[in-house]
């Protein structure tokens, strides 16, 4: 078990020595100067002064262990927008994701299980049918399709709901804000809902058709009791699931931003993203793919602890 | 969005197709059916999918010859008949925010996304299925080197790095395929790695290489054949992924561009109509979410039909 955990965590750096470099490669394949962009049009002398400022002037690869070094440190550089630095607006921008982020996964998690715990129990009934065909178009919906329809719904249909923003609070936790996060919620919780449905149903249905429960059953258990056993071995498969979509929902959650204006993670990439604002950009895609990796290594964690066989191997 | 990451890839290998590992399955007396038979006979006996597959056809037919079904033009604007409601006559959809046809941009708009949500998975299959054949059949290090950068990239999450990426070349069709298809490559490579490395481990593989088949002759007999079908399942429900993303990407303002027909744009530029014409508004959407469930379905008939667990 210590030499699963080891070696997982030891495999886990080059991953994320990886991860980095892509971020910083793909910040660099940009057509033109990032400069270019911001500066407009300087005089060149000016513009390589600010070139050598930002360090744009040494060689790619000087740049990436320099930049590399200076995240090691928690710097991650400054906005060339606002000129504030890039880990203060990027931790801003995180807690407001992570506030929706972990709300829809709560909310879609507990949905998706108990809709699928009892889809796969009730194999076959019309119940199970419908649970599995709304399953399979919660995987298919585009969520930001969703959102709008919220909206439609809910703002401009009944009114009882904010369309977008924040509220005026500074606080995450007053009402104004609650209300106003209800909506990018019920949109972000739709597609983790389905998938963890679809899983938990499969994982059910297959673990009930394994001999052991037919044993249980033979030597009396009660159903309460068997419930246990199948939740017990459908548990590992369904927590990975569930840390792959809470890091796929924090990851993509950009569409849902954008549609809400809701100033998280997502919303700051695509502001970064028109701006050309090069530093915001390589930190947030950065903070979520390293989230994404530690999320990984969690759920892998969590999974040999639930599932003893997965590091025997 | 992801039905099948970090899921455990395996596949039922009890029908195995080509010859000489392709063993007949018996259905009756006397009647013998090879592999693919047996699943083309199961496909004919799924409603749901063969409605899917006609509903796509529709859909694929209708955009490639949109020109001829004589179509208002689903470019020409005109203000004096913006936002008309569904069923207007002469405007069987009603029109978008600039009095353009709706019916006809949304099956023009059909040329646009449904190449954008197949093009990437071909390309990633091109790409990504010959990774994972190397990879899968060679072994050793060369495994190791194409699974690690392999690794690498599918620790990003996928609409991420799609935007990413985009979002560093700029806005653009040609940007969103090559950033679509980058995130799907490594994806298909996992799957094909993990189907080969499983063949290449059975006795008939085995045989041919003592019989003194070459690599090539082996892989495009044995493994090919076998590899197809769970790739083929997975690729399938890729296409409905890429469908959703290159829309969301186009959405965001990363795909096409003002004044193109693509149903994400669509979406996001009747975003400010929501108000006047909710039912509108939602139209393109609505044909993202058709053909992504479409495919979504398909995949899973194709997997009962093949006998594939991914």
């Amino acid at each position: 078990m210590l030499y699963y955990l080891l070696r997982r965590i030891f495999y886990t750096i080059p991953i994320a020595l990886g991860v980095s470099l892509v971020v910083f490669t793909l910040v660099h394949l940009a057509p033109g100067d990032p400069l270019s962009a911001v500066v407009g049009e300087l005089d060149a002398r000016m513009l390589a002064e600010m070139r050598a400022s930002f360090g744009y002037d040494k060689p790619l690869y000087i740049q990436y262990f320099v930049w590399l070094g200076s995240v090691a440190t928690g710097d991650l550089g400054y906005s060339m927008r606002s000129g504030a630095p890039v880990l203060g607006i990027l931790t801003d921008a995180a807690a407001n994701t992570m506030a929706i982020g972990v709300l829809a996964s709560a909310l879609g998690f507990s949905a998706g299980i108990l809709a699928g715990m009892f889809s796969g129990y009730n194999h076959g009934t019309w119940l199970d049918k419908t649970v599995s065909s709304a399953a399979i178009a919660g995987v298919s919906m585009p969520h930001y399709w969703l959102a709008i329809i919220l909206v439609i719904v809910f703002s401009v249909q009944f009114g009882w709901l904010p369309a977008m923003g924040f509220g005026s609070e500074s606080s995450v936790f007053s009402w104004n804000t609650l209300r106003h996060m209800i909506l990018p919620v019920l949109a972000l919780a739709a597609i983790p809902c389905a998938v963890v449905a679809r899983t938990t149903r499969a994982c059910v249905m297959e673990i009930l058709s394994m001999e052991f429960v037919e044993a249980l059953r033979a030597r009396g258990l009660s159903e309460r009791r068997i419930l246990w056993h199948v939740t017990r071995n459908a548990l590992p498969v369904v927590l990975a699931v569930m840390g792959l979509q809470f890091a796929h929902l924090l990851g993509g959650s950009i569409l849902v931003e954008t549609v809400f204006s809701w100033p998280g993670t997502g919303y700051l990439l695509n502001l970064a993203i028109f701006d050309r604002d090069m530093p915001v950009l390589q930190g947030t895609i950065l903070l979520l793919s390293m989230f994404f990796v530690f999320t990984n290594l969690v759920v892998d964690i969590l999974q040999s602890w639930a599932d003893p066989r997965v590091s025997r191997n | 969005m992801n039905p099948s990451e970090g899921a455990r890839i395996t596949v039922e290998l009890g029908v195995p197709a080509g010859p000489p590992a392709a063993v007949e399955v018996p259905v009756g007396p006397g009647v013998q059916r090879t592999y693919w038979q047996t699943v083309g006979e199961r496909l004919a006996h799924d409603p749901v999918t063969l409605a899917c597959g006609f509903i796509l056809l529709l859909m694929v037919a209708a955009a490639v010859f949109a020109p001829w079904l004589g179509l208002p033009d689903p470019y020409h604007s005109n203000s004096a008949i913006r936002l008309l409601p569904i069923g207007s006559p002469g405007h069987l959809l009603g029109t978008d925010e600039l009095g353009r046809d709706m019916l006809s941009r949304l099956i023009y708009g059909g040329r646009l996304s449904l190449a954008m949500g197949i093009i990437p998975v071909l390309n990633a299959l091109a790409v990504g299925g010959t990774l994972g054949l190397v990879a899968g059949f060679s072994g050793g290090r060369v495994n190791m080197l194409i699974m690690r950068v392999t690794d690498v990239f599918y620790a990003f999450p996928s609409i991420l790095l799609a935007v990413a990426i985009a979002g560093s070349l700029g806005a653009g069709v040609a940007n969103a395929l090559l950033a679509i298809t980058i995130v799907f490559i490594p994806q298909i490579t996992r799957v094909t790695e993990s189907v080969t490395t499983q063949i290449r481990a059975m006795d008939f593989v085995e045989a041919a290489r003592a019989s003194g088949a070459g690599a090539f002759a082996i892989i495009r007999t044995h493994i090919l054949g076998n590899v197809l079908g769970p790739v083929l399942v997975y690729a399938t429900v890729l296409v409905s992924v890429s469908i959703v993303i290159s829309a969301g990407l186009s959405f965001i303002g990363l795909g096409a561009s003002p004044p193109a027909a693509e149903w994400g744009l669509m979406l996001n530029t009747l975003r400010d109509s929501i108000f006047l014409a909710p039912a509108i508004s939602l139209l393109p959407g609505c044909m993202i979410f058709i053909a992504s469930m479409c495919f979504n379905l398909i995949s899973d008939g194709l997997r009962g039909a093949m006998d594939v667990r991914l």
